[in-house]
């Protein structure tokens, strides 16, 4: 051993436990369950449970909030991934997962770990994985280190999705400068699976045997999950160890060598190792199956020498999955990995003792009852108080911004990153490997077709934070309603949600009553919507030097095409189809897009939103769009409508629109009131849509002359051609970080 | 034990795109006596016994695996262990 | 005809190969490991894209090391059909079966996009399906498909008509003369970065990549019935 551990006596008298993040009461807490002082080993197993990357001790009341039933939902909460049926005995498996503080700290590998770690979340679940999503915040472009961890960020998600052959093919990106020194990375993962091969995360059956599979453990990443439930500070850049290095050729063989097992009647539980490796995934295993798990650690594959068994039970190494396996079939499920030339190993049993146990060098080094670890970690009720801003912002009447020259102003909004062409960021995604991508990053949603049948699956990331900034409730709403939007424009029912929960430290009270309010939010849209969230997770402490990010939580949709030919995306199709506007417009600036041009901050009220409304409005679309009448159609969101017609025409072969707004013009081209939509009908079909929709308004017409005219009450209010609108809005971000398109 | 170290860089006449963005941020940096950068791989390979000629052995491993001599030149360094 | 689709571990594209052959061509194939010792039942081999062995290394290279190259080898010297596509190419110019390398893209970044080729030569059993100088919609995927070669074995290229494709309007990734995709000399082995198989469906955006295969297959039934 390399050096002497500390003694039980002195992880108490010094207080050790602390700087693993556990507080004194935990500790007693910790001491009461054990009946006696826990080792240092036992310490550290605690430590990384109870941290709130794995218990969710400090979000649980909040995430009780969340609905999570539905007659679809075949799996909730609480395993690798969320499962909801897709008829024909076949279910879409999706997850999204944070991994912030490493993307921070170093940005291809904490984003590329990011990718890695929810892919295994959902093969766990024995589903091949079809594409990944992602959404990311960074500061604003203007600076030297947001851009490096934009490109390094992008890169690592590219390099490893594209190695790994899953394809990347959606997502969302804002800047602000609140993320400054605090980028946010969410990964989502969609699998698709056969009812039969779902598999759980359960060490059933006393006698069976436990075995390690894949990558070998080394020290990286050692409290990974408590470093990601703290404050990044200046120290944080030392902590650079627990930051692991993915290798996406070694989860390609892991992933192909899973779904080769989990065809095999031998195979009783699986699980990844994640965050808290070993530990969680051997507790969390043993405790779902109501048993105990006792594992020889000697037997561990190992990277490094002289390895202690705190050092094992806390490595995040990646790439590693825990399964257990009946008795005497180890050698078919080795020899399995054995093709792929992955460990394999046998390093413990399934007891019926409910306990943990460790030994190491012929030494019991931990024993400790697996609920304790898994499901007994206090959950705390943090105080929550309305932040004084709220009340400021609510008092504010809504105004519009101040603006002179229309076009000038479209321009400058086509050219702002979060609303600019992000095909810069998705041409180094392969987002058709596997061939079945039909819509392709950029339409609102995108689209996969279901090999084998004639069905899709539309899938989306969405959330304005600024809005929930402003108002959590509301803006919690408006991220389920507009993630639903995407989904429905692309011709496909909601079907679940995953999220992302990313708030500051949720010990201040203000940040606390964000996280309650915006989960509300988000619990009456999925109800209303009927998008139950299936799993997710969630992660605070993101502050830099005590100032909190807005609060971000990212909503993961997927929804079902029931036939490939409902598919429709934003772009118009053919002159002479009539445009529609469908929802009404109203003054609506706090935290638009237009106001921070304008402002250079935000502030007022978020745009309201009428879940009624926007339910029976959605539905409409759906069933235009299934009659086969809507040509194209595209969601109304930051810059407005202003901003949705141009988009619309980007990518039509020299397609114009010609459009005539009702009412004063700043407010009809920029504000971004809600659960609108900008759709196009072929003309013999507009008297039908019509009737679908009463509250649709004609506001103009598809030209041939690849200009786009936008009329106001007083005349002309934005004249030009496509080509000018699309060169600002294509060239911002290449122009940005100064790189080659 | 003998440690041998093997440097493969792309042949002279094969533009790299690499050390020209890296030598593009060193005269950024203010560093404008940098005239060319070139990047390449370094390798160390641990072999043990052997009754092969040890330039004959490394040569062919470069030749068949480590290098491709179609845009890469190698050189290596032995350094004897124990 | 009968097809084998080559995995190395690593490879990604093979499902989508074997799907183009099977679904759109309703041709024979099977999935192929790359430790396989015989080939002779196949009567064209494809080797896909990917990143076999994780593109360590070199891209290409430690694939080139498995044992199904050597009956790689042994089919091309036959004159069977052999098809390398983005990872594929990489693999076969590291097996010397087709001259040249393939470098870093010049931007440095991995490009994924839907690129116009222009057929070069379409009288080679793996174009014949093309109108030379036709001009065809195939997507490309990659970070190292920046073709090179020295001048002679340019040369040669040129002299022998051996530049298939090259990319039509902007070359994405500093490719060589805009090369895309080469023949070897005998006219039986193609290596080419853009992807074909995933160009097989309108669904997907263009079915321009069909003829390829189609291609094959009417050369092979002319010499087979």
């Amino acid at each position: 051993m390399s050096k002497l551990e500390p003694t039980a006596e002195q992880i108490k008298e010094q207080k050790l436990y602390a700087d693993m993040g556990m507080s004194d009461e935990e500790f007693a807490l910790a001491e009461s369950i054990l009946g006696r002082t826990p080792n240092w080993t036992e310490t550290g197993l605690f430590s990384v449970m109870w941290s709130e990357h794995c218990s969710y001790k400090n979000s649980k009341p909040v995430l009780r909030k969340f609905p999570t039933k539905g007659p679809q939902v075949l799996q909730g909460p609480g395993e690798g991934a969320g499962i909801v049926d897709i008829g024909d005995e076949q279910a879409v498996v999706f997850k999204m997962e944070s991994h912030n503080h490493p993307s921070a700290i170093e940005p291809y590998q904490g984003a590329a770990t990011g990718v890695g770690g929810i892919i295994r979340d959902v093969f766990s679940m024995g589903a091949r994985p079809i594409a990944m999503l992602n959404s990311l915040r960074f500061g604003e472009l203007e600076s030297e280190r947001n851009k490096y961890l934009f490109e390094e960020v992008v890169a690592g998600i590219a390099g490893y999705g594209n190695c790994i052959g899953i394809p990347t093919v959606g997502g969302e990106i804002q800047f602000d400068p609140c993320y400054e020194g605090n980028p946010l990375v969410n990964a989502m993962c969609v699998g698709l699976i056969d009812h039969k091969d779902i598999q759980r995360g359960v060490a059933a059956g006393v006698g069976n045997t436990v075995m390690y599979v894949g990558a070998k453990t080394g020290r990286d990443g050692i409290h990974g999950a408590t470093f990601s439930s703290e404050e990044l500070s200046e120290e944080s850049e030392e902590k650079r160890a627990a930051v692991q290095v993915g290798d996406p050729f070694m989860e390609k063989l892991l992933l192909e060598a899973c779904l080769e097992v989990v065809k095999s009647d031998a195979l009783v539980g699986i699980q990844d190792m994640g965050a808290a490796g070993l530990t969680s995934s051997s507790a969390e295993m043993a405790s779902k199956a109501g048993t105990g798990v006792e594992m020889n650690l000697d037997l561990v594959p190992q990277r490094e020498t002289g390895m202690t068994a705190y050092e094992m039970m806390l490595s995040e190494s990646q790439e590693r999955m825990l399964i257990v396996v009946k008795t005497g079939r180890e050698d078919e499920i080795k020899a399995i990995f054995d093709k792929y030339g992955l460990d394999a190993v046998a390093i413990g049993r399934v007891t019926d003792d409910k306990m943990l146990r460790l030994l190491h060098n012929g030494e019991v080094v931990a024993e400790v009852p697996a609920d304790a670890l898994a499901e007994d970690a206090p959950v705390y009720h943090k105080p929550s108080k309305e932040p004084a801003y709220f009340a400021e912002f609510q008092a504010i009447e809504n105004a519009e911004p101040e603006v002179t020259d229309y076009k000038e102003t479209l321009t400058a909004l086509l050219k702002a990153p979060t609303v600019a062409s992000k095909e810069w960021v998705y041409d180094q995604y392969d987002y058709q490997v596997r061939t079945n991508t039909v819509v392709s990053p950029g339409s609102d949603a995108a689209v996969l077709r279901v090999r084998g049948t004639n069905k899709g699956l539309a899938m989306t990331t969405d959330c304005n934070s600024r809005y929930i900034y402003l108002d959590p409730e509301t803006g919690g709403k408006i991220a389920v309603a507009e993630a639903a939007r995407n989904i429905v424009a692309s011709g496909a029912e909601p079907l679940a949600i995953t999220d992302c929960l990313n708030f500051g430290n949720p010990e201040k009270p203000e940040i606390f009553w964000q996280l309650e309010k915006s989960a509300d939010g988000i619990s009456a849209a999925c109800t209303a919507l009927n998008a139950p969230v299936i799993g997710g997770n969630v992660s605070l402490y993101n502050e830099r030097s005590g100032e909190a990010v807005y609060p971000t939580p990212t909503i993961g949709m997927v929804g079902l095409v029931k036939d490939l030919s409902h598919v429709t995306t934003q772009e118009v199709k053919q002159a002479g189809d009539v445009v529609f506007l469908i929802g009404e417009t109203k003054t609506e600036f706090g935290g638009s897009e237009l106001q921070k041009l304008v402002h250079g901050k935000i502030f007022g009220k978020a745009p309201s939103i009428d879940l009624e409304v926007e339910a029976k409005r959605q539905k409409a679309i759906l069933s235009a769009i299934r009659s086969g009448l809507v040509q194209s159609a595209h969601d109304v969101s930051e810059g407005g409508v202003a901003v949705a017609l141009v988009e619309s025409t980007f990518s039509a072969n020299d397609l114009g629109i010609y459009a005539t707004l009702e009412g004063s013009a700043i407010t009809a081209l920029f504000s971004e009131s809600q659960s609108r939509f900008i759709v196009t009908v072929k003309e013999e079909n507009a008297g039908e849509f019509e009737d679908i929709i009463p509250d649709a308004k004609r506001i103009g017409v598809v030209t041939d002359d690849a200009k786009i005219t936008i009329n106001g009450d007083a005349g002309v209010l934005v004249e030009g051609t496509v080509e000018e609108f699309r060169s600002a809005w294509k060239g911002a971000i290449p122009c940005l970080v100064k790189s080659e398109a | 034990m003998t440690k041998v170290k093997i440097y493969v860089t792309l042949r002279e006449s094969v533009l790299d795109p690499q050390g020209f963005a890296v030598q593009g941020s060193l005269a950024k940096m203010g560093y404008n006596e940098v005239s060319d950068v070139r990047i390449g791989k370094y390798l160390e390979v641990t072999i043990g016994e052997t009754t092969r000629d040890l330039d004959s052995l490394v040569k062919e491993m470069c030749e068949k695996l480590l290098a491709n001599t179609v845009i890469e030149d190698y050189r290596y360094e032995v350094e004897e262990e124990n | 005809m009968k097809f084998a689709v080559l995995v190395f571990p690593g490879s990604n594209c093979d499902i989508d190969m074997y799907h183009a052959i099977k679904d759109e061509l309703g041709e024979e194939v099977e999935y192929v490991w790359h430790d396989a010792t015989d080939l002779s039942e196949f009567d064209g081999i494809l080797v896909p894209g990917g990143f076999s062995y994780g593109d360590y290394l070199r891209c290409g290279a430690m694939a080139n090391q498995s044992n199904v190259m050597a009956e790689v080898k042994k089919a091309a010297a036959e004159g069977k059909p052999v098809l390398g596509v983005c990872n594929g190419f990489q693999i076969l110019t590291e097996a010397g079966l087709l001259p040249g390398a393939l470098l870093r893209n010049k931007n440095l970044k991995f490009m994924c996009r839907t690129v116009q080729l222009k057929v070069e030569n379409n009288d080679t059993l793996f174009t014949n399906q093309y109108e030379q100088g036709q001009i065809i919609n195939i997507p490309i995927a990659h970070g190292e498909g920046n073709y090179y070669c020295d001048e002679e074995t340019l040369a040669n290229l040129k002299a022998n008509n051996q530049i298939v494709f090259t990319y039509s309007g902007e070359n994405p990734n500093g490719s060589l003369e805009d090369i895309a995709g080469i023949i070897n000399e005998r006219g039986n082995v193609l290596g080419m970065m853009p992807h074909p198989e995933r160009a097989a469906h309108e669904l997907l955006g263009s079915a321009d990549g069909l003829a390829l295969f189609k291609s094959i297959v009417k050369q092979w039934r002319e010499q087979h019935v």
